[in-house]
């Protein structure tokens, strides 16, 4: 492909951003959004951009949201090119997400479990009918009842099913995992560095191809296990400390989704993990990113890959939208060069064709 | 060489630490300045380095209790600053809050020293350690009243 | 002394980006026109025995994700630590930097990069007596006109045969960078060293 530097615009592209400003703006007589209010009340959009730009930071992400006008993708695309200019401290230890301080938490397999079913924050059992009360500024809603809280220990699904043998254990490794930020992408791609690409990559794509792996591409059976979401506590080791602190509590969402697996020569039938863990409360996206990870499992439980779900070069090279809006997008780049070559080839093609 | 401060037991001290450090990162300036007014002046201080913003790559276990894998960066604010008797006080706080993160170092700091250490723990520690317990209380018991109670007409199996 | 001059841990640079920019700027110059010396204008307050340019390079290029050797004891390794954040290593081929205030590590002996992927090459920042563009070597190579003079002290007397043995490796190779009190001077892989005279 070749591009030509192109002079002059510069008039225009001024005008433009101009243009561009004033359309953010909108209508000047109405007030104008503050970060604040984008992030408390907007909050799973800022959620979204966060995951989607591998960056936690919610004023940044109420700021990218409001320079994109609403343009999540495009807020994601902010949040990456600001993180390339900050240094790396290093990296936390793994978070414990079986402490976590538990605000929704459900599971699909067992109704009554040692901590119970918590709904939490969510829209599910709403009726989906639009409110008007909202758009008549609906004011101040009641506190949300509150209730004794059990000192609940809330275990996760999974182990009790490991208690029995019967789900797969994880790889306990201790390995420091690739880094999709420092090394480029190469196949085949160990599962940390597929986890990475998948908790930063498109919700969208991802809830498509989880979809297409429940319609038969891919033979998943699958079971959500457990959904958790809540504040764990983020620690880091510094090295002029010599022992680890806490930054902070982040919220996160986690999701177990289990699977049959019949079992092979060497190893007994019992249940395998897919697992997804993302920045905030998207528990849309920690679900399908757990069904593509299984999917994505298909290879190292010696199942046949058939579904584009299992296919990690299709997954990983096109999960991720900042990549994919850039190569998308640069097809309105001037092409003038390639065009021009290409209208010869036709006339000249044309001309052949007619006899001339 | 200079003398040892006297401190308490190595193990003991780096556990208080680790929780006012903690209770300092969760905390932010404002409310911490705001402790700061009832308590003791703090000592002057000179910057080692920071305050300044930076990331620190959060990581998950595959499948919850797996190997390790790179969730995604979070922004970290570090400062580290050291006292005239020559303390050493550290902060690395999430967000990018540079007031907070040396207000935190230098609380740090001055948090070390025995003779210092009653009263600002009684003035800013403790009420912010009692404010983050009634947060994280209120949050538990409205999770709480989302809690299905389920009314077993028959057990089916 | 007082107690506060004793403390192990001093500031880095007084103002980290933008003094970490203009040596930054003086290294690509370096090592744009080898043997030409800079001087930097904004040095660290680092322990002995690091010099303050050595520092200041190190400051610059090493980070978090750079590993570092240095033979200059634990002052200056906790020094380092804290400032550039950069984790240290025992065995000199391992490392992305190295700060030697002692003998030489070996060239031979650092990591070299590979044929595809020569950039994977460890730089070797060497403290030395003095550095002056005299007539003693005569430079040459990418960057250099025709020659241009330098004179180094306190290098082995197996600098120059190592050196052009490390030239043998290219692409691959290991890059120097000479430092003597505030001053500095680069040495890429590609410059020619003779004797003058």
């Amino acid at each position: 492909m070749a591009y030509v530097a192109v002079k002059g615009g510069e008039r225009a592209i001024e005008a433009a951003h101009a243009w561009l400003a004033e359309e953010r703006r909108g209508d000047p007589a109405l007030p104008e959004l503050s970060l604040d209010q984008i992030e408390a009340q907007l909050g799973l959009a800022v959620d979204r951009v966060m995951a989607e730009g591998a960056c936690h930071d919610r004023g940044l992400a109420a700021l990218a949201i409001k320079q994109a006008r609403g343009d999540l993708i495009e807020a994601a695309f902010l949040l990456r090119a600001y993180r390339t200019t900050l240094p790396r401290f290093g990296a936390s230890l793994p978070l414990e997400t079986d402490a976590m301080r538990i605000r929704r938490r459900i599971s699909a397999t067992y109704k009554e479990l040692p901590g119970g079913q918590v709904l939490g924050p969510t829209f599910d059992y709403t009726h989906r009918l639009l409110d008007f009360a909202l758009a008549a500024e609906g004011g101040t809603p009641p506190p949300a009842p509150e209730a004794e809280a059990a000192p609940a220990v809330m275990p996760r699904v999974t182990g009790l099913l490991a208690q029995e043998g019967l789900m797969a254990p994880e790889a306990s490794s201790e390995a420091e995992p690739c880094d999709l930020t420092r090394e480029p992408l190469a196949f085949p791609a160990e599962r940390p560095l597929r986890l990475q690409a998948l908790a930063r990559g498109d919700e969208g794509f991802l809830l498509s191809l989880g979809y297409s792996t429940q319609r038969g591409y891919g033979n998943a059976h699958p079971f959500v296990g457990e959904i958790r979401m809540g504040a764990v506590m983020v620690e880091f080791e510094p090295p002029e400390l010599g022992f680890a602190i806490e930054l902070g509590e982040i919220t996160v969402t986690e999701c177990q989704m289990v699977n049959q697996f019949a079992g092979t020569k060497t190893e007994p039938p019992q249940f395998t993990r897919g697992y997804g863990l993302v920045f905030g409360h998207g528990e849309r996206k920690a679900m399908a990113m757990a069904l593509v990870d299984r999917a994505l499992r298909a290879p190292e439980l010696g199942e046949p890959v058939e579904a584009p779900a299992q296919d990690q070069e299709f997954v990983l090279y096109h999960c991720d939208n900042v990549e994919a809006t850039g190569f998308v997008e640069h097809l309105k780049l001037p092409h003038y060069v390639d065009f021009q070559s290409e209208l010869e080839k036709i006339r000249l093609l044309r001309r052949e064709a007619s006899g001339e | 060489m200079v003398p040892e401060p006297a401190l308490p037991d190595p193990p003991l001290l780096q556990a208080m630490r680790r929780r006012w450090m903690g209770l300092l990162a969760r905390a932010d300036a404002a409310t911490i300045a705001a402790r700061l007014a009832e308590a003791p002046a703090l000592p002057p201080h000179i910057r080692l380095r920071g305050p300044e913003t930076g990331l620190v790559m959060t990581r998950g276990r595959q499948g919850g209790d797996g190997a390790p894998f790179n969730l995604g960066e979070m922004t970290v604010t570090r400062c580290s600053v050291r006292l005239e008797d020559g303390t050493v006080g550290h902060a690395y706080v999430a967000g990018r809050d540079a007031r907070q993160a040396e207000l935190a170092a230098v609380l740090d700091a001055a948090l070390q020293d025995p003779d210092r250490r009653p009263a600002l723990l009684a003035a800013v520690i403790e009420p912010l350690a009692a404010a983050e317990a009634a947060r994280t209380a209120r949050e538990a018991a409205k999770a709480a009243a989302t809690r299905v109670e389920f009314f077993t007409m028959a057990t089916m199996r | 002394m007082t107690p506060l001059d004793s403390m192990p841990l001093t500031p880095g640079f007084a103002d980290p980006v933008a003094d970490a920019q203009s040596c930054f700027r003086a290294l690509l110059e370096a090592m744009a026109r080898p043997g030409r010396v800079q001087r930097l204008a904004a040095l660290p307050e680092a322990p002995a025995p690091l010099s303050p340019a050595a520092a200041a390079a190190l400051l610059t290029m090493a980070d978090a994700e750079t590993p570092v050797w240095t033979d200059a004891g634990p002052a200056a390794e906790a020094w380092l630590r804290f400032h550039a954040g950069c984790p240290l290593v025992a065995r000199p081929g391992e490392a992305a930097f190295l700060l030697a205030s002692g003998p030489m590590p070996p060239l031979a002996a650092l990591a070299a990069g590979t044929e595809e992927e020569p950039h994977r090459s460890a730089t070797l920042v060497l403290q030395v007596a003095a550095l002056e563009e005299e007539e003693a070597w005569r430079l040459s190579g990418p960057g250099i006109e025709n020659s241009h003079p330098l004179r180094v002290e306190g290098l082995p007397d197996s600098f120059l045969p190592d050196w052009a043995a490390n030239a043998t490796r290219f692409p691959r190779g290991v890059d120097l960078v000479l430092c003597a009190g505030p001053r500095l001077v680069a040495l890429p892989r590609t410059t020619r060293i003779e004797e003058a005279g």
